[in-house]
């Protein structure tokens, strides 16, 4: 045996960058940072083995601030190039960091084939139903009825919910958490790197110049109980200031419903959170206010046996190791003639 | 012209003729492409120089005997070098009235029609809208005709090998070549050996293939005593000795940008989404796993050229590949490339323009968008390849070119070089010059953009390198750290670095040669892409006549050879053919101020010999 130096393990602030953070004062994304900051060190990342890749937007800027290599690409195509860096290099930590408009409108393609391919990286959407880096007009995850610059007399298109769009992909991992959720945020983070395989975390961000406050009426301390249920796996899906709330199933409907143990319920009719029941994590997904808590948590962790870029290394050492080509083969492979 | 068969009699009454043109027509149930290639392989073996061409239909499976079934493949094989696929035909086999229809305007006055009347029947002859059987009715009187009923006498060759009626019909393409064969003296034992080969789970289907052969060429011995048909005697052409193969454009890139990869000591990451006529790029390479090729199919074409960058990233050699659409898409991600300065090769196969235009055919109309088609000040290094075999070298030229000056570059080639095929010399691979990727290792005073004082390329560091992290994007950066600058006098400079950067390939790339004719005269035809056949060919011609003209074509397109103001300066009249409204002509006036003037044909067909040779002729008069 032999005596190895264990490497100093980093700390939040060595995943910094000496680079001045130039969002709005008050803007979530600093949260966010600084959880990100402490999950790396936490998960015990090295600079040099992680990579952040952004699109653009506010959110796109996260590179910037980082101490790891940095991508900062181009409106919507985040997912993309990652997906290159991984394809070339499997063994690097792979970040992504999209806004809603980034991730969902422009890039939204882009998404949803990074998910069904299964490409072994983390995809933090921040996501503040706005677009702010172009001041303000509404998002792909804009609520009905949004004023907006482009839409002054209210926004009339539905909007995409994240967490089932990415589970309607094909994720295999879908998480939500928020930007004042500091120690929830880190746990869901570590969990979502933990993924083998992609993980997609939907972080609640408050735009504070130009949608503040958009998810007060869940994310604010006086209601986050009643208006929030933290998804456990194995633990009996409750909420509520007290705990008496809980989600049980409607047989009939094949649906959610909000029942209070004592009440209308007993403890047994509570429903147990899996994180691997992909149907559980849909209707999970779903729920919204005021009828429903939002979920929050990981709604849904299963992987794959696989992922597509370690079947891609496979694939590819398979040949290689096989018989390296030798270019001369190549050239003379099928029929050739000699002129004498 | 280029193919014109010049013919005389010889004293064993054969003919003899310094080229010929044939194309085989027939539907695409036919196997018209597969008895083109055997007869494109004997023809290499008997020493002729060639060139060849494949016109499938465009429509997946067209419904049998009609027009847009039609699947062709032409053939010129000469005594001399052959540089065009031929003007018009010598030759045309017909195995259908469809393939006649389409396929008669380019047979030449007194030309040899083979047609199998056995499918000249009532149902057919209407498919291919015929009112009558033009091989009875007289309609064919300017051309020779031999009208045999090939089904009929290829299904009696075969019926002692107890196939099936269809089985036996399907050999009818063998006897057509065995005839063809006859006509040019081929050699069948490479065919047959073949057919023993192909069908050798089959032994009756392989049996019934080799009697349908020997059946058309004996069938030409018996027309030899009876009709005015003779055998024509092709002499070989000088062909430098070596080792040679016969290859199409997309199998050179493709094996040009792999070789290209290995000489840079890298793994090829190539990222394509399908689209003709470059599809074929990506099913080649999706071959060469074993070569250290990785291949990705991207959900669109902008992610293609994104995780191609990505790759560049990340520390590997990505590649990506489309056509003129395809490309439009890829137009932000380019400057993301030029603006990050990650080495890219962008192959584009071009085709008609604009929008979808012609899919399956052949143009050159994306030069504008591959030097400017882009936002912002973005330039970035366009070559152009001329011949399938020139695919090869200018494939490799681009790998060379990204990596070393850390810049996307197009690499321009076109549906007709895709398909097109002809004998090439396998190059000696031990006299390629490695050009090994150095990557960025120190630290010590390590800065992203820093800048080789020689190349002004900047340091390639991939993430993972301890001690490198750094930041890139699209927003200018400062020279040297590379941090975001809004500085005004930065980004002025930084523009200026980028496109002395890419200047700075000029010199690092041979000067421009004159390919034929002399470096100062009356007309010079100056060319560039798959052109070079056709302009090369009416040149040697009008040269051999004495005419004061030469052919320069270009392989650089950005930036412009060093040389070429100067060279060019020294013509009194320089002409510039393009399939398409002049592209290449406007920027070479307006780079060099010169009157230079453009020839242009924007049909989906290549230039013919007869085209160029009359603008010559014109302008030397």
């Amino acid at each position: 045996m032999t005596n190895q130096t264990v490497p100093e393990k980093l700390q939040p602030k060595d995943f910094a960058s000496d680079q001045e953070v130039r969002w709005c004062p008050g803007c979530g994304d600093y949260a966010i940072l600084k959880a990100v900051h402490k999950t790396l060190a936490e998960i015990g990342a090295t600079v040099e083995g992680t990579v952040f890749v952004s699109g653009i937007g506010c959110a796109a800027r996260f590179p910037y601030y980082m101490s790891t290599y940095g991508f900062h690409t181009i409106h919507g195509r985040a997912a993309a190039v990652a997906t290159g860096v991984k394809l070339a290099n499997p063994d690097l930590d792979i970040w992504v960091v999209g806004g809603d408009g980034d991730s969902l409108s422009i890039g939204g393609n882009h998404l949803m084939h990074a998910l069904r391919r299964n490409i072994d990286m983390n995809y933090l959407l921040f996501n503040n139903e706005i677009y702010g880096l172009t001041k303000g007009q509404y998002s792909p995850t804009s609520r009905i009825g949004t004023k907006s610059p482009s839409t002054p007399t209210g926004s009339i298109d539905t909007p995409v919910n994240a967490a089932a769009f990415a589970l309607g992909c094909g994720a295999r991992f879908v998480a939500r958490s928020g930007d004042i959720m500091q120690a929830h945020l880190v746990q869901t983070l570590t969990k979502a790197h933990g993924h083998k395989g992609m993980s997609f975390v939907e972080i609640m961000q408050n735009c504070i110049v130009y949608n503040d406050n958009v998810f007060g009426h869940f994310m604010e301390k006086k209601v986050q109980k009643d208006a929030q249920i933290l998804l456990e796996h194995g633990q009996p899906l409750r909420f509520g200031a007290d705990g008496q709330k809980g989600l049980v199933l409607d047989p009939k409907t094949l649906s959610l419903k909000v029942a209070t143990v004592g009440e209308d319920a007993t403890e047994d009719d509570i429903l147990v959170h899996d994180e691997t029941n992909a149907v559980l994590a849909g209707l999970l997904a779903r729920m919204e206010p005021p009828h429903f808590p939002v979920a929050m948590g990981v709604l849904y962790n299963n992987p794959a046996a696989q992922t597509y870029d370690q079947e891609m290394k496979t694939q590819m050492a398979a040949a290689t190791s096989e018989s390296q080509g030798k270019l001369e083969d190549l050239l003379t492979r099928g029929h050739t003639w000699t002129v004498s | 012209m280029d193919g014109a068969a010049v013919t005389q009699t010889s004293e064993h009454a054969h003919l003899v003729a310094e080229a010929a043109v044939v194309r085989f027509a027939g539907d695409s149930g036919d196997g018209m492409q597969l008895t083109g290639g055997r007869f494109t392989l004997a023809t290499a073996l008997a020493g002729n120089d060639l060139a060849t061409f494949p016109d499938f239909p465009a429509e997946i499976r067209a419904p049998i005997g009609t027009t847009f079934g039609v699947s062709a493949f032409q053939i010129n094989f000469g005594g001399r070098k052959i540089k065009t696929v031929g003007d018009q035909l010598d030759v045309l086999v017909a195995m259908n009235p469809a393939a006649l229809k389409v396929n008669l305007d380019d047979l030449k006055a007194g030309g040899l029609i083979i047609a199998d009347n056995g499918t000249f029947n009532d149902k057919n002859l209407r498919k291919a809208g015929y009112e009558e059987n033009p091989l009875e009715n007289g309609s064919l009187a300017n051309f020779k005709l031999l009208s045999v009923d090939m089904s009929k006498m290829t299904l009696e060759a075969v019926k002692e090998f107890g196939v099936t009626n269809k089985e036996g019909l399907r050999t009818k393409n063998m006897w057509a070549l065995g005839l063809i064969y006859w006509m040019y003296d081929r050699e069948r034992a490479e065919t047959i050996a073949w057919l023993q080969q192909k069908f050798a789970k089959r032994e009756d289907i392989a049996s019934a293939n080799v009697a349908a052969l020997n059946a058309g060429h004996a069938f030409g011995e018996t027309i030899e005593q009876q009709s005015e048909i003779r055998p024509v005697h092709v002499p070989p052409a000088p062909i430098d000795a070596g080792l040679y193969r016969a290859v199409t454009g997309t199998q050179a890139v493709a094996w040009g940008l792999t070789a290209g990869a290995m000489l840079a000591n890298q793994r090829m990451v190539f990222c394509s989404y399908p689209i003709t006529p470059a599809s074929a790029l990506l099913h080649t390479l999706a071959e060469l796993r074993h070569y250290n090729v990785e291949t990705f199919q991207a959900e669109d074409e902008i992610a293609a050229v994104c995780a191609a960058l990505g790759a560049s990233y990340a520390g590997s050699i990505g590649v990506t590949s489309s056509s003129g659409p395809g490309v439009a898409l890829k137009t932000e991600a380019l400057g993301l490339g030029i603006s990050t300065e990650l080495p890219l090769v962008v192959v584009n196969s071009q085709r008609g323009g604009p929008s979808t235009g012609l899919p399956t055919k052949t143009e050159q109309s994306d030069l504008f968008q591959s030097v400017w088609g882009r936002n912002g000040d973005a330039p970035l290094c366009v070559l152009a390849t001329r011949s399938p075999s020139d695919c090869f070298e200018t494939a490799v030229e681009a790998v060379r070119i990204a990596i070393k000056f850390m810049t996307p570059v197009i690499l321009l080639t076109d549906g007709f070089l895709a398909n097109a095929s002809e004998p090439w010399q396998i190059p000696d691979l031990t006299k390629m010059e490695p050009f090994p990727t150095q990557f960025a290792t120190d630290p010590e005073g390590f800065e992203p953009f820093s800048r080789n004082p020689d190349t002004l390329a900047r340091p390639w560091a991939k993430p993972g390198t301890p001690g490198l992290e750094h930041r890139i994007g699209g927003i200018e950066k400062q020279d040297g750290s590379g941090h975001i600058s809004y500085d005004p006098q930065n980004h002025h400079k930084m523009t200026m670095l980028r496109a002395e950067k890419i200047q700075r390939i000029a010199g690092d790339v041979p000067e421009q040669a004159v390919d034929l004719g002399t470096t100062t005269g009356k007309l010079a035809v100056v060319g560039w892409g798959s052109t070079y056949g056709p302009i090369s060919r009416a040149v040697t011609v009008a040269r051999a006549e004495g005419l004061d003209v030469s052919h320069i074509h270009l392989r650089h397109i950005w930036p412009l050879p060093r040389n070429l103001k100067d060279l060019l300066s020294g013509y009194e009249q320089i002409l510039v053919p393009e399939m398409n409204t002049g592209q290449l002509v406007k920027l070479l006036r307006a780079e060099y101020l010169l009157p230079a003037e453009g020839l242009n044909k924007i049909s989906g067909q290549p230039f013919k010999v007869a085209e160029l040779d009359a603008a010559i002729r014109a302008r030397l008069s």
